[in-house]
């Protein structure tokens, strides 16, 4: 015995609906949307995906999905159904995702999140019901209203020239690589009904067998909105609107796509796993006793974009950070930076740091003359300003600041890369503020440098840097 | 002790992954951009999910479909970005979503420019979306904190079933500094009374901001205001520096804050009896500690990288009792200590702008 | 219902409350075997009724019909 009823993927009673009629739908009569939902329903039943299925309803005459679904139920914002559905899926891949929306909300104010979610293959299905009108909010033009349509937007009719054209999602999407399975069908006639159903029921079974992105364009008649009798509108649907928007398949490798091709990753929260993640995240440098530090160092580094300003500031930041200082970095970002000048503030400081940018440094690191030109004034009354003689033309006051003159770039070329002058000049820092013992450097430089083969050169350069000041006294 | 040397960007993502959040969504902006991209590094590699969204719009209400899913869910974003989110700000305050949005504040408005910034002052904790909601606001001025606040917002997020910001400048964000990593905390979050996660435990739950009745509607409202109510009288956060004898208190938050600590020892020094007073929550706004203040302190300033927004705030909770001063940069233009500092003489002085 | 269920031939069933007499089940039944009351049920509409003979058990009118519960088709 075969039996035609309400499926059980409907719920018995539908509690969530306002009013009083808590068996039939809110849906005007003849409107598709009814046809649509029965076919998905019978699906999910028979496929046995109910009590795993997530609906999630757009904004639109389907808003109130919810009411209706004997699943785990959304609501989401206008348009933005398929981000929800993407969101759902990939947190839980063994859920059933719907993304049942309208015209107007998939394809004009949700058309960026439909195209997206069909581009990256999310592995769910696309229900979009296609009546060529805004139905919830009155009646007005639909992205896919037709030429001469009248609505209550277009009052004179939908014109090409003013509004543009009704707008194919089926034919565009099927232009991206990713999707699974695009095909139009109509709630027209018996034929077409029944290949909507197949249609539908094709859309869920691929998802269920992971193999990707679904999307079924349903055309389906609006009676209200189309201010005709359900059975014209139906006969309208058939005759004119199947014109502009042919039926068909326009995409299908359902057959060449393994199963669970399409199926993500996700594995829920375990504290255990994150901690040993962490754990790797943790500082490389190693575990040293606590260094003292006797002044408080206010550093500002500036050069040009490619002299190692900003590594300079990390070296000495890490160095710091292994004594067991307080220590900020913070680098001058964006456009001023791609302009070809680089500057960074470090503080290293043996109580809580407070303003991270160096207003007056204690410690000038320059490296082109543009940076002497604009920072040596800053520098406070004695305070050290480290030059690279060898790009530097100006001299300091030697008066009021503490000028150490090093031909760093010219000291790093012999060491052999004249582009590690910024350790030279780390060098020279540490040996003209004597902040740090020079062995407690050298140990964090060997174990801070990522490139093994680099390690030598740059222990050589930190050590004639350190020289060169400690030779000149 | 593990510790590492990192942007605030950076620590938020850690911080992030201790709470043990699960997805991330988000779209590139400057100076936001490093937390999308630790999170495209750590997310994926623990199993989580990171999706470069097509748009900041869609970004959000993905966190909306994750948040209501029951998993700890976030997204970040610059002031322009933030802007876009208020959409799926409101849905989520609606569904009472749990999420954690994080706003790393540029000059604006439009597209003003990459700079530090105090100006979304207004949008994150008067609204910004449309409809009666909060934002629990957080505001981190280092990177430490951006690591715990983050963790601490997803907590708040969960206990009260709201959307959680951390409000943090350019600065804070770029800025590097020890942070150290915390221990994952344990999962002690459970959602199916209310979520939809794809399984028939939760079937019969719906994640939905739609309430046709009025009265409904109403009493929904309601039920959330009690909340915001609840959140006010137990989660203000704020520290005070030198504020007991204070006679000028300071209020700042994020960087501003940085700066202001620096200048009051100096001011003391020289015999101006300074105080700061930073909010670490912007809401709840700590008007209580502030009102308290109101029978020693002689006057207030608040300082912020703004036109005056924060500010306002202050004067409602001072009610009128002492004179509150503003002094504010804004565009990128951040203060220095000895503009402050002329500001604290200029404010004791007796001189008002 | 009880004397087709006897007979062992199809039968369809309209819930005559739920209907809201779009009238697309008599458009798609190619028996022509369903028909329009000329009462109106409590929403106001005039629903659609079996005329007691000849059903096919097609199903063609209950997928034709947009509401879950308003058409039952049993095919023995």
């Amino acid at each position: 015995m075969k039996t035609y009823e309400k499926s059980a993927g409907f719920f018995p009673v539908f509690e969530r609906k306002t009013g009083p009629a808590k068996e039939a739908t809110h849906y005007c009569p003849g409107c598709g949307h009814g046809n649509v939902h029965k076919m998905i329903a019978e699906a999910l039943e028979e496929f046995g995906l109910i009590g795993r299925s997530v609906f999630v309803s757009p904004v639109g005459c389907s808003v109130f999905g919810y009411y209706y679904f004997n699943c785990g139920n959304f609501q989401a914002a206008h348009g933005r159904a398929p981000a929800v559905a993407t969101a759902v899926k990939r947190t839980n891949p063994d859920s059933i995702v719907i993304s049942y929306q309208g015209d107007g909300d998939l394809a004009a104010i949700g058309t960026a999140e439909t195209i997206h979610a069909a581009n990256r293959g999310e592995n769910i299905c696309v229900f979009f019901v296609n009546n060529a009108i805004y139905g919830m909010t009155g009646g007005q033009m639909a992205p896919t209203t037709m030429i001469g349509q009248r609505s209550t937007t277009t009052p004179q009719g939908r014109l090409e020239t003013v509004h543009g054209n009704p707008i194919r999602m089926a034919e565009m999407l099927a232009t991206l690589p990713a999707p699974t399975y695009i095909e139009r069908v109509a709630i027209g006639d018996s034929k077409h009904i029944m290949k909507a159903r197949k249609a539908i029921r094709k859309a869920l079974k691929i998802q269920a067998e992971g193999k990707g992105y679904s999307f079924v364009e349903i055309v389906s008649a609006c009676p209200t909105g189309w201010k005709m009798d359900p059975v014209h509108a139906r006969d309208w649907l058939l005759e004119d609107m199947l014109k502009v928007f042919p039926l068909g398949v326009f995409k299908d490798e359902s057959d060449s796509r393994d199963e669970n091709s399409w199926h993500r990753r996700y594995d829920a929260y375990e504290p255990a796993v994150v901690d040993e993640y962490l754990d790797r995240l943790k500082s490389t440098l190693g575990e040293a006793e606590p260094v003292a530090l006797e002044n408080d160092l206010h550093c500002k580094f500036a050069g040009f974009g490619g002299q190692g300003i900003l590594t300079l500031g990390l070296l000495l930041s890490q160095i710091g950070m292994r004594a067991g200082q307080h220590v900020s970095w913070f680098p001058a970002y964006g456009p001023e930076m791609r302009g070809g000048t680089a500057n960074c503030s470090v503080n290293l400081c043996g109580s809580r740091i407070g303003t991270p940018l160096v207003e007056n440094p204690n410690v000038l690191v320059v490296m082109n003359q543009p940076s002497l030109d604009a920072f040596a004034d800053q520098v406070t009354d004695g305070g050290v300003i480290i030059v690279d003689t060898t790009i530097v033309e100006g001299r300091p006051d030697a008066k009021r600041l503490r000028p150490v003159l090093i031909p760093a770039t010219a000291i790093a070329d012999e060491v052999g890369m004249a582009k590690i002058a910024n350790v030279v000049v780390l060098g020279a820092l540490v040996a003209a503020t004597g902040c740090f013992p020079r062995a407690f450097c050298e140990d964090t430089l060997r174990a801070a440098i990522k490139k093994r083969s680099l390690v030598d050169m740059n222990i050589d350069a930190f050590g004639r840097g350190y020289d060169f000041v400690k030779n000149a006294r | 002790m593990a510790r590492q040397f990192m942007k605030g960007n950076d620590a938020i993502v850690v911080g992030a992954l201790a709470a043990g959040c699960r997805a991330y969504y988000g779209y590139p902006i400057t100076p936001a951009s490093e937390i999308a991209h630790a999170a495209a590094l750590h997310f994926p590699a623990l199993g989580g999910v990171f999706i470069q969204a097509e748009s900041e719009v869609a970004a959000m209400n993905m966190v909306y479909g994750s948040a209501g899913m029951g998993v700890r869910t976030m997204t970040a974003s610059s002031s322009p970005g933030f802007s876009l989110k208020q959409e799926g700000l409101s849905y989520a305050a609606g569904a009472e979503l749990p999420c954690v949005v994080v706003n790393i504040v540029r000059g604006g408005p439009g597209l003003g420019n990459i700079a530090p910034e105090q100006g979304d002052y207004f949008q994150i904790t008067k609204g910004g979306g449309h409809g009666n909601y909060r934002l629990i606001a957080l505001a981190p001025n280092g990177a430490q904190e951006m690591c715990d606040l983050t963790m601490h917002a997803f907590e708040l997020a969960d206990k009260y079933r709201n959307p959680a910001c951390i409000m943090a400048d350019g600065i804070t964000g770029q800025m590097m500094e020890v942070v150290e990593i915390p221990k994952a905390q344990p999962r002690t979050w459970d959602h199916s009374s209310w979520c939809v996660d794809g399984t028939p435990a939760t079937a019969g739950n719906l994640v939905s901001s739609i309430i046709l009745e009025p009265e409904e509607l109403e009493a929904h409202n309601l039920k959330l205001e009690a909340k915001y109510q609840r959140i006010t009288a137990d989660e203000v956060m704020f520290e005070k520096y030198a504020v007991d004898d204070a006679d000028l208190v300071v209020v700042a938050y994020g960087v501003v804050s940085r700066i202001v600590y620096s200048t009051v020892d100096q001011a003391r020094a020289e015999g101006l009896k300074v105080g700061l007073l930073r909010p670490i929550t912007l809401w709840p706004f700590p008007s209580a500690a502030i009102a308290a203040l109101c029978g020693t302190a002689k006057s207030f300033l608040a300082v912020e990288l703004s036109t005056g927004q924060m500010v306002e705030d202050v004067r409602l909770a001072v009610e009128g009792r002492k004179p509150v001063h503003f002094y504010g940069r804004c565009g990128g233009v951040v203060p220095g200590g000895d503009e402050l500092l002329a500001e604290y003489r200029r404010v004791l002085g007796g001189g008002s702008r | 219902m009880t004397d087709n269920a006897a007979l062992d031939v199809p039968w369809m069933e309209v819930n005559g409350e739920l209907c809201k007499g779009c009238q697309l089940c008599l458009a798609v039944c190619p028996k022509s075997v369903i028909a329009i009351s000329e009462k109106l049920n409590s929403a106001s509409y005039h629903p659609a009724y079996y005329t007691g003979a000849d059903c096919t058990g097609c199903g063609l009118c209950f997928y034709a019909c947009p509401e879950p519960g308003a058409i039952r088709v049993t095919k023995p």
